[in-house]
């Protein structure tokens, strides 16, 4: 005697045969709702881990101080750099966020090859969930520690007495760049975890990446103190947008150099391109 | 009915072939087991089943779909419980599973209900809201079942589903593969190296050798063909093993792998069992 439900071919089967995009409830297409559906599931999972244990949180919220209160500091007062007509303070300020945002990202990798030697990445490619998902939600869930981030530093940044913009818009554009440019670097740290595959070689890596993602960009000095080259290799760095981005959001008045919109479009560009080749190789991680 | 059916299914990876024309059926209801030592195949036969692997060359249909034209409905139709233990540590039993339960699209409404009855079905109700880095080996396991049946699956595939586990806790997730048979008529494909697990589960199994299979039965039947083969001498140092037959399953399986059980595992093999072994403390 066997419970019903069990071993019997599955109802919704036939659903996937029907195509994707013409079956629709309340609207939208069931493909697309399954999909955003399963995405969020994965945030809400990293978020119940975060709520078990905060801890990992509070240590990252270590280096932006130190980047803050000592290096800001100290520079802020010896006046070398050239930031116009607002305090070295305040100037880096939305770049110490860029980075700590993509220190926290571009670690994304290593948890999925530490996922993979546990066996948990198995089995979550062994569910009918789309690859791009998978990856979406690991980027998601990034943008979610990058959320963190923010609230430390926009502290920190009070405490120092930087100013900043206050407006819902400005603050709803800063918290999308976070986003954004967790979803870049995670993406793109698992997509160099799929191809090197071991941590020993990711570590390597990772290092030979973050360093130049960082000092590559105007996170802590003006474009144009940087030599032609270097203005050149920046220009390609999408830190450099995600910087730009913030600053122009965080601090009153600052104009953008590149302006808002080509700088989100870079940021998205990036990402859902980073996403679909993130898709493709993401399944190498467990062959 | 068949609900696993491979042809000539084939893995290489550069020189090596891993998987080397691999042609099995396997009928609805089944428990299935496929022997074998560290590095013959077997684990490597189960990610092509579960579209983890793409094939080089043969061809395989999982509950009546093909595993490379079709691989997401074999994703909806089966459930994996790889080597490695693979629930997360830092979440609780109930949030491993729910997070299962939505991946598998079952509606909103229906996963409260479906995780409860899983969690009572593997005997962890009491643990549920603990975290689940606190839960025993066999627990652990136990959970891994409970996660990849909660879509109700035709077809539950088993990689050394007691690898590492002590002897109790082993008798135990035993006990629960059998409940999952007979209680729900699920099909369980398992592979393991316990010569043991295979006899008291399995109806058939498979003994895989150097990627090839080498044998295909009933316990009893291998156990009679090797007797047959080996002839009266084997009668002579032969331990009575209740089958009359006069052979163990150990028996069986050294005589087509050609020797001890632990032959041919690789570093990596060695390195994952004892990191599993290590978690389970």
């Amino acid at each position: 005697m066997t419970r019903p439900g069990y071993g019997e071919p599955h109802v919704d089967l036939g659903e996937l045969e029907t195509p994707r995009f013409v079956e629709r409830v309340s609207g939208v297409p069931l493909y697309l709702r399954r999909y955003l559906s399963k995405t969020w599931a994965l945030v809400v999972m990293e978020a119940q881990k975060l709520r078990h244990d905060p801890t990992e949180l509070l240590t990252r919220m270590v280096q932006p101080a130190l980047w803050l209160v000592v290096f800001g500091e100290v520079f802020t007062r010896a006046n070398m750099i050239d930031t116009g007509p607002y305090p070295y303070i305040d100037y880096i300020t939305p770049g110490i966020l860029s980075q700590s945002v993509l220190f926290v990202a571009i670690f994304y990798g290593i948890a999925a090859i530490w996922e993979r030697d546990l066996g948990i990445l198995h089995k979550f490619m062994a569910t009918p969930t789309p690859r791009t998902a998978l990856v979406l939600g690991k980027a998601l869930s990034a943008g979610l520690r990058g959320l963190s981030q923010v609230v430390i530093i926009l502290i920190l940044a009070v405490l120092l007495g930087v100013h900043l913009t206050w407006t819902p818009l400005a603050i709803a554009g800063i918290l999308a760049v976070v986003i954004l440019g967790a979803c870049l670097f995670a993406t793109l740290s698992l997509i160099i975890a799929s191809l090197v595959k071991t941590r020993e070689r990711f570590m390597g890596i990772g290092q030979l990446l973050t360093m130049p993602l960082f000092f590559a960009s105007n996170a802590i000095y003006p474009l144009n103190l940087m030599p032609p080259a270097l203005q050149a290799v920046a220009a390609w760095n999408p830190m450099t947008y995600m910087v730009d981005a913030a600053r122009a959001l965080m601090l009153p008045g600052y104009p953008s150099v590149f302006g808002l919109g080509l700088d989100f479009a870079v940021l998205v560009g990036c990402v859902a391109g980073l996403v679909l080749i993130g898709g493709r190789c993401y399944e190498g991680l467990v062959r | 009915m068949k609900i696993l059916e491979t042809e000539a299914l084939t893995r290489r990876f550069g020189e090596l072939i891993a998987v080397d024309r691999f042609t099995l059926t396997v009928d609805a209801g089944e428990t299935f087991g496929l022997l074998g030592p560290n590095g013959a195949g077997k684990t490597t036969v189960i990610k092509m089943l579960t579209t983890l692997l793409p094939v080089t060359a043969g061809s395989a249909r999982v509950a009546g779909y093909d595993i490379e034209h079709r691989p997401n409905d074999v994703r909806r139709s089966i459930g994996y419980v790889p080597q490695i233990l693979s629930a997360d540590g830092t979440l609780t039993g109930y949030e491993n599973l729910l997070v299962f339960a939505k991946l598998y699209d079952i509606p909103s409404a229906e996963r409260g209900p479906r995780i409860k009855e899983a969690l009572h079905v593997m005997g962890l109700s009491d643990a549920a809201d603990r975290l689940v880095r606190t839960y025993s080996g066999g627990m652990i396991r136990r959970l891994e079942i409970a996660q990849s049946m909660i879509h109700r699956p035709r077809l539950l595939f088993l990689d050394e589903p007691t690898v590492g586990l002590d002897p109790l806790a082993r008798n135990a997730v035993w006990d629960y593969i059998r409940r999952l048979r007979t209680e729900f008529g699920m099909t369980i494909f398992l592979t393991t190296h316990y010569m043991e697990e295979a006899e008291s589960l399995c109806d058939r199994v498979a003994i895989m050798h150097m990627g090839r299979i080498a044998a295909l039965g009933t316990p009893n039947e291998l156990e009679l063909k090797v007797a047959a083969e080996l002839g009266p001498e084997v009668h002579e140092n032969a331990h009575p093993n209740g089958n009359g037959n006069g052979i163990t399953l150990n028996e069986v399986f050294a005589h087509y792998t050609g020797g001890e059980l632990d032959s041919g595992g690789n570093y990596r093999d060695t390195s994952r069992v004892r990191r599993t072994a290590r978690r389970l403390g």
